[in-house]
């Protein structure tokens, strides 16, 4: 059974006055003045078109790249704060899976999946192969484990990289732009997918995770409970309630 | 356009085209060149010492996982490279024995053979042979590879995964470089050596096996095993780092690789040299 949601006081993750670096050089401030608070065991979708900065601001979230400015704070630890010997500690708490999944291209599908389980619990790759097995059957990659990472198509690829991160039991899971390039049948999969993550999947123990997806197509996360926001011109947005999903929709991924 | 016309037309291109290629200052290009040079060397030390406290630090860290990729880069370092070791180990001895065989039988001093073979194989030519061809075949090969890696953000993802880079990527690489790099320079040395006794034996050369290798014995000192297996490691060392340094060292793209690789070659080169000279200059003052 799913869990009650975690008392929203406690923020999963809270964004102060934060400006992301971004651009081409990717030294150049892409989003700025973004104040974000998210609860523990909320879905956020957050929409804006390419080079608005939805990378830069889950990378930041993710702890990957410093902000240019203002403080990241994942369950209640800023990333200024976590010392070299506790990053790695702190970074298994956030599951970011990129666009493409950015697998290792020596490795096959399930070595993939299996390298950060194997590595963090110093183990062979037939001692995690029952938990691999469970994660391949979940996220439909049975028929593509032995191919190599780099021969995969997108989207099997990024259903490797959000196996990988969700194997590691994250308490957050980031998703950047999954829907990009994916055809209506892998979309309904991700949108499902997702959703189960976020209420209590199985293989997480039935824990509400927070997730916070990005993507150029709000609409498609509608559902009951779910929080919005979009990024545009550089700015962070929240929007109020679900009903504004149709305007943005017209203003931002309408027909031109 | 007659052929005189055509033939002056070409010569003026290329004389422009020469110009265009000259730097502007050939002591501003020097300058800029040691300036480069010195600027990779600061790096390849600092990352060389990143590396040893990762290696100290994450020693007894996923063992079971970083093992296997040393031994797989001992494989491609070592073994793989055998081959061709060998082909050149066996040319070396003969091209060295018949220099020398031909000088000595002029000067009646045929019982120097086996001390040139010392003072040539094993000190000088066997390590240095050996780490140049690991440099030029698997070294450039791991440029490449690192390269990759990190111009297609594997290196993000592995960070991302709680992995340390170093960890995963650059710690098997100088283990098993290093170690690769040692069991090959043996190997050279071997065959170099055999195949020496084989060119004096075909050479009609008045020589025992029992007194080619008495020879050999009287001109080894302890200190030259010692030397050859210090050489040969820190060969090792240098080759891994440098190639991992000009991999994954700095932000890259793809169209990048075939200048790190090129880079890679000429500074690994460059560094076992100066290496070697250090080796020769301790082995002179001891």
């Amino acid at each position: 059974m799913p869990s009650p949601a975690p008392d929203s006081s406690e923020f999963a993750v809270e964004l102060t006055d934060v400006e992301c670096w971004g651009g081409a050089s990717g030294r150049e401030p892409s989003l700025t003045g973004i104040h974000w608070k998210v609860a523990a065991g909320e879905f956020w979708a957050v929409g804006g078109l390419m080079g608005s900065g939805k990378t830069s601001l889950l990378s930041s979230i993710a702890g990957l790249f410093p902000p240019a400015r203002g403080s990241v704070k994942v369950l209640g630890t800023s990333w200024l704060d976590v010392s070299p010997e506790q990053l790695p500690a702190q970074r298994l708490k956030v599951g970011l899976v990129h666009g493409g999944g950015l697998l290792l291209r020596h490795l096959s599908v399930a070595e993939n999946i299996s390298l950060p389980l194997r590595y963090h619990h110093d183990a062979q790759h037939s001692d995690v192969l029952p938990k691999l097995g469970e994660w391949l059957a979940a996220t439909g990659l049975e028929s593509v484990a032995e191919r190599p990472g780099g021969a995969v198509s997108r989207n099997w690829a990024q259903r490797a990289g959000l196996a990988r991160a969700c194997s590691l039991q994250p308490e957050i899971l980031l998703v950047d732009n999954p829907l990009s390039g994916l055809d209506p049948q892998d979309v309904r999969w991700w949108v499902q997918f997702l959703g189960r993550v976020s209420e209590g999947h199985p293989l997480l123990g039935y824990r509400r995770l927070t997730v916070i997806v990005t993507c150029d197509d709000l609409p498609v996360w509608r559902a009951p409970g779910r929080r919005y926001a979009t990024l545009a011109g550089g700015q962070f947005r929240v929007l109020d309630d679900a009903s504004s999903l149709e305007g943005w929709a017209t203003t931002h991924a309408g027909p031109v | 356009m007659s052929t005189e016309t055509s033939a002056k037309f070409v010569e003026a291109r290329l004389a422009v085209a020469t110009v265009q290629h000259l730097p502007a200052s050939y002591v501003r290009w020097v300058g800029k060149r040691i300036i480069d040079f010195g600027a990779s060397v600061r790096g390849i030390l600092a990352f060389g010492l990143i590396s040893l406290g990762v290696l100290i630090t994450k020693r007894r860290v996923a063992s079971r996982v970083i093992h296997p990729l040393i031994w797989d880069q001992v494989l491609r370092s070592g073994v793989a490279m055998l081959p061709i070791a060998l082909f050149l180990a066996f040319a070396l001895g003969l091209l060295i024995i018949g220099q020398t065989v031909y000088f000595t039988s002029r000067v009646g001093a045929p019982q120097f053979l086996g001390v040139v073979m010392v003072s040539v194989v094993v000190r000088e030519l066997g390590p240095l042979l050996a780490a140049i061809i690991v440099l030029t075949r698997a070294g450039t090969a791991n440029v490449i590879e690192l390269g990759m890696a990190r111009a297609s953000r594997e290196v993000e993802a592995l960070e991302l995964l709680g992995i340390d880079p170093i960890h995963y990527l650059v710690i098997p690489r100088i283990a098993g470089v290093t170690l690769g790099v040692f069991c090959l320079t043996v190997y050279v040395v071997v065959v170099a050596l055999l195949s020496g006794f084989l060119w004096a034996f075909l050479q009609n050369v008045p020589i025992l096996p029992s007194a080619y290798l008495a020879q050999f014995a009287a001109a080894l000192r302890p200190m030259d095993f010692v030397a050859l297996g210090l050489k040969s490691s820190a060969f090792g060392v240098i080759i891994a780092l440098v190639v991992c340094y000009h991999g994954l060292g700095k932000p890259m793209s793809v169209e990048d690789l075939p200048r790190a690789g090129a880079r890679a070659l000429t500074q690994g080169v460059i560094f076992c040299v100066i290496v070697d000279a250090l080796f020769f200059l301790a082995f002179l003052l001891l």
